[in-house]
């Protein structure tokens, strides 16, 4: 359990760096629309997702009611439930330490814990979660404290860390299987075309459905 | 600032339900092979919708050429080889000298 851990924490070094500068990112942008110093780190420590954050913030500076920003941040989070739901036969003791626990899937920790076939390695997952959450939160803090300017962000090219790192999980995925790569495209054109009329989380959600498609060819290469 | 407040709190308790409803209900027993064989590729599919998701923004308002140039770099360096950090931070360099220069 120890190794797996450790073997979580040290593939997520590369992704705890992304996590740290989208956190600066996430904190910087809070503190320029008038969150104040505590609300986006807290935020951090306890909603612990970037695309549901930034969503909630982008909702308010837009001048969106309250219910609406948590609306939108609760549907992109929504494809956490798929998520968590696979990850938890891997998962360990009573109905509190499993809910408990499975606050540990995040994007990064879930697809680093897959093993393939639906099975997951709990350890990898918790390592992967330990290496990101701190990440998150100090970016936070730094991004509160320094509040640099999104200009300046884009400018050093920092904004691409996190697609990069993606687009490198999803290399390594596809590679394994022709089933993988049908999903992945699948996703990818039906992802694009709903941004343009939804926001991320549904059209991310509609995306994943693509799986299905995927599944379809996994039969072919079965028999 | 309360209504930041109240906002914060209710996600992070939706999240935290979100995240526990699955694990809660299903136990220890493991999932059917056909919702495995569904799961195995909602990774690739996932990742793929938030690549795209990332590089167009919401409406497409966020596309921008050296963001995608800057994935691909990323990309192209994983095919020869390069670990992840090296793959990364050719990325960033790409996507500065390519906003710096376009």
């Amino acid at each position: 359990m120890i190794d797996d851990i450790r073997t979580g924490l040290r593939r997520s070094a590369g992704l705890a760096g992304s996590t740290f500068v989208l956190g600066l990112t996430f904190g910087a942008l809070a503190r320029a629309h008038g969150w104040g110093l505590g609300a986006p780190v807290v935020a951090s420590l306890a909603i612990f997702s970037g695309s549901a954050q930034f969503a909630l913030l982008t909702v308010l500076a837009g001048g969106g009611a309250a219910w609406t920003a948590v609306a939108s941040a609760a549907l992109i989070n929504l494809r956490f439930f798929p998520m968590a739901l696979s990850a938890g036969p891997a998962l360990r003791g009573g109905r509190t330490r499993r809910a408990v626990e499975a606050q540990t899937v995040v994007d990064g920790s879930w697809v680093l814990a897959h093993q393939g076939e639906g099975r997951f390695n709990r350890g990898v997952l918790f390592g992967s979660a330990l290496a990101q959450w701190p990440a998150w939160v100090t970016g936070t803090i730094l991004g509160v404290v320094l509040a640099p300017s999104s200009r300046l962000l884009n400018a050093t090219g920092l904004d691409v860390v996190f697609p990069a790192f993606f687009a490198l999980l999803l290399f390594d995925e596809v590679r394994r299987a022709r089933s993988a790569r049908i999903a992945a495209a699948g996703a990818a054109i039906i992802t694009a075309a709903l941004l343009l009329a939804l926001p991320a989380g549904p059209a991310l959600l509609a995306g994943a459905a693509a799986a299905l498609l995927g599944l379809r060819h996994t039969k072919t290469e079965h028999s | 600032m309360t209504t930041i407040w109240t906002c914060v709190a209710l996600t992070a308790l939706t999240s935290f339900a979100i995240k526990a409803t699955g694990p809660v209900i299903l136990g220890s027993r493991p999932l059917p092979s056909r919702a495995r064989g569904v799961i195995a590729l909602l990774a690739p599919a996932l990742l793929a919708g938030l690549v795209i998701s990332d590089i167009l923004g919401p409406h497409w308002s966020s596309a921008n050429a050296p963001l995608a140039l800057g994935v691909l770099t990323a990309a192209a360096g994983r095919t020869t080889g390069l670990p992840t950090p090296a793959c990364i931070t050719a990325a960033v360099i790409v996507t500065a000298v390519a906003r710096a220069v376009l």
